[in-house]
């Protein structure tokens, strides 16, 4: 069965265009407001999601992700919440390619192979665990397997500084997209991003799945400066949850703000 | 791929994000070709005897027995280098960042006494120092937060969560995440994602080894338990490595805080559950969710919800045994050995005190000889001990009364 991911790079590339992925935090600042902010992404021409799963210490986010994971998590929001929030916006939009960024604690938690049946069943793509490198995927419950077994693409980080049997082992088995690291660090936007080309150009030799460009992704030209070293796409997450954060208790003014912004960074994306 | 197993049984690993694995390959090569270099522990002997005053003494307590067949010896870590165990494995990640040309050193630090540690260690060879520290821990631990400024160590206060050690950690890793070309993240116990725990018990292992050695002296045999307190567990595992392969009673002892089965507590093996925290599998206060929970413990240096791998391992295959110890038990402890034998120890070593005095008057007529590790000095502690027994009514004129606390 073709991921929607695959389905949707087919599209864009037919029009000639890169994709643009807003991130956002599952339930931040709560349920009902998440799900108005992920309809918001859709409106604005967001080409894919990718939503996260709140975590108590997510150690590779930086301030601005980590205080939307607290403000979900104080939400009273659980694991459950979160996977009937993406099932409610699979109802209302069967197309959207939708992939979650979780950490692996909570995918164990849950049993691996459970979470990995859960996320299928409300309609997940894509599951991309922050924490677990490619060395380590057939530990703990074996990450892969249970991925494979769902028919969920397990997406992969290629960080800058990967070396030929990394790139080989995530092009072997990420599906959907790879995410590309565009520097070090953490997410946020106060670090400038990087332009791994080497990764890129390496990557797409390898016939991994598309190339998206994350971390320190805010403005339109970033999206393009992404395009324009052969990534597929570019991803925005702590702008968009910037956003968010900026228009706390004023549903109208976020949906308004973050639907111009979305509308800004795709604007770009004609190749 | 590693070189040696990240794995105890199921517990270790390295459950962090794919960007950081080539600085854990870098460190553990570094630390396997160091383990073979003559030179490399010719250095960090020399560091160990005439800069740190290794080997510490295994004191026999005078006073503290009296009127039982227990003996007490403590092995006084507490007079190391700066006050605490953490100084031996300092020593030796800090001449692999050197080995690995690096010119920076972080690292997350609770009680303060791996911040010094660390600290001491930047200043001799010279080293950036960068200590992060829960802002919690900043406030009850402040002597040592200067200790460690005036040893030119930068201290960042983290004010971010329960702003205590757990968050320190997921900080020094974010730091490590995008300066590891030139930072080394001198973990600071026997946890986070292989090689640390490793490469942290292969160098407080010498702990144990001087017991070996000292006791067999003093004794002529083999102890009748080793007893050491557990936080993330560097210095039980330091005191436990050399003799896991002999039939010595090994307990760790965790901090019970409030009661085992109250909230406020950090007794990780005794309530936790398996999971992934701070790169390793192991055992972690968790929700149902995996959402990690808050630690407590009146005790910085324990205050933390997760434990080295090594220790899960243990636990498990029943080679070592947990139990838990309560503030007040371990209040009780600090004012006893700082009464009865001229000591004051930390309150994090004051845990594994109490337990040997647990087993003291469980049975006074048995004969035993048990060995507790005095991890640390209790100077850090004076100011909030003090502050706690005076809200207790424990201070008087005459002394310090201890019915308060001993009262159910």
């Amino acid at each position: 069965m073709e991921n929607r991911f695959e389905t949707r790079f087919k599209e864009l590339e037919g029009r000639h265009e890169g994709a643009f992925v807003p991130f956002v935090t599952l339930c931040d600042p709560d349920y009902a407001t998440s799900f108005e902010i992920l309809k918001t992404l859709l409106k604005g021409g967001a080409d894919a999601l990718e939503l996260g799963f709140p975590f108590s210490d997510p150690c590779a986010d930086g301030p601005v992700i980590q205080k939307a994971d607290k403000r979900a998590l104080g939400s009273g929001a659980s694991v459950d919440d979160m996977f009937a929030l993406v099932g409610q916006l699979r109802q209302s939009d069967d197309k959207v390619p939708v992939s979650i960024l979780v950490y692996s604690n909570v995918v164990v938690a849950r049993g691996v192979d459970k979470f990995f049946a859960d996320a299928a069943a409300s309609g997940i793509d894509a599951v991309l665990v922050a924490d677990v490198p490619v060395g380590m995927l057939h530990t703990a419950g074996d990450f892969t397997q249970c991925a494979r077994k769902h028919q969920v693409g397990l997406v992969l980080i290629a960080p800058p500084n990967a070396d030929e049997q990394t790139l080989q082992n995530i092009a072997g088995i990420s599906q959907g997209y790879t995410y590309v690291l565009s520097r070090f660090g953490i997410t946020g936007t106060e670090t400038a991003f990087g332009k791994p080309v080497r990764v890129i150009a390496r990557l797409k030799e390898l016939g991994a799945p598309k190339s998206l460009l994350g971390f320190g992704i805010s403005k339109p030209e970033h999206v393009r400066q992404a395009l324009e070293i052969g990534a597929s796409g570019a991803i925005a997450g702590s702008a968009c949850v910037k956003i968010i954060e900026k228009n706390l208790g004023n549903t109208e003014a976020l949906k308004n703000e973050l639907e111009a912004y979305v509308r800004s960074m795709k604007s770009v994306t004609r190749l | 791929m590693t070189i040696l197993n990240p794995f105890f049984g199921k517990y270790g690993g390295q459950y962090v994000p794919e960007v950081l694995i080539p600085a854990l390959n870098e460190l553990e090569e570094a630390f396997i070709s160091a383990r073979d270099d003559p030179a490399f522990k010719a250095e960090l002997s020399e560091l160990l005897v005439k800069y740190a005053g290794r080997p510490t003494p295994l004191t026999l307590c005078h006073n503290l027995t009296r009127g039982t067949k227990t003996k007490i010896y403590l092995k006084r870590e507490d007079l190391l280098h700066g006050g605490a165990h953490k100084t031996n494995q300092v020593l030796g990640q800090a001449l692999l960042a050197r080995r690995m040309g690096k010119s920076r050193i972080i690292a997350e630090t609770g009680a303060g006494q791996h911040g010094v540690a660390t600290a001491l260690i930047c200043a001799l060879l010279g080293f950036k120092c960068t200590i992060y520290m829960g802002a919690v821990d900043t406030e009850r631990q402040k002597p040592n937060v200067f200790r460690m400024r005036l040893m030119g160590a930068e201290v960042i206060p983290v004010k971010v969560g329960a702003a205590t050690l757990k968050e320190a950690c997921n900080e020094a890793l974010r730091d490590y995440a995008a300066s590891f070309e030139t930072t080394h993240y001198m973990i600071g116990t026997a946890a986070g994602p292989h090689p640390f725990p490793t490469i942290v018990r292969e160098f407080q292992k010498i702990i144990g080894v001087e017991i070996k050695k000292q006791f067999l002296e003093a004794e002529g045999r083999e102890p009748d338990a080793l007893i050491a307190c557990v936080g993330g567990g560097s210095n039980a595992i330091g005191m436990f490595a050399d003799f896991l392969d002999s039939k010595v009673p090994l307990i760790g002892v965790e901090p019970a805080g409030l009661g085992l089965d109250s909230d406020k507590q950090g007794a990780t093996l005794e309530r936790g559950s398996d999971g992934i925290f701070f790169g390793a599998f192991s055992k972690n206060l968790q929700t149902q969710d995996g959402q990690i929970k808050e630690s407590y413990s009146i005790s910085a240096g324990l205050d933390f919800p997760s434990v080295g791998p090594q220790h899960a391992y243990l636990q498990d295959i029943g080679r070592a045994q947990y139990v838990g110890i309560t503030d007040d038990e371990a209040l009780e402890a600090f004012v006893l050995l700082s009464r009865e034998e001229g000591i004051i120890p930390a309150m994090e070593s004051s845990h594994a005190l109490a337990y040997a005095l647990k087993l003291m008057r469980q049975d006074p007529h048995k004969e035993q000889t048990l060995v507790v590790n005095l991890s640390g000095r209790g100077d850090k502690d004076i100011f909030n001990v003090a502050s706690i027994l005076e809200q207790r009514g424990c201070v008087t004129e005459s002394g310090i009364d201890l019915t308060a606390l001993r009262g159910k």
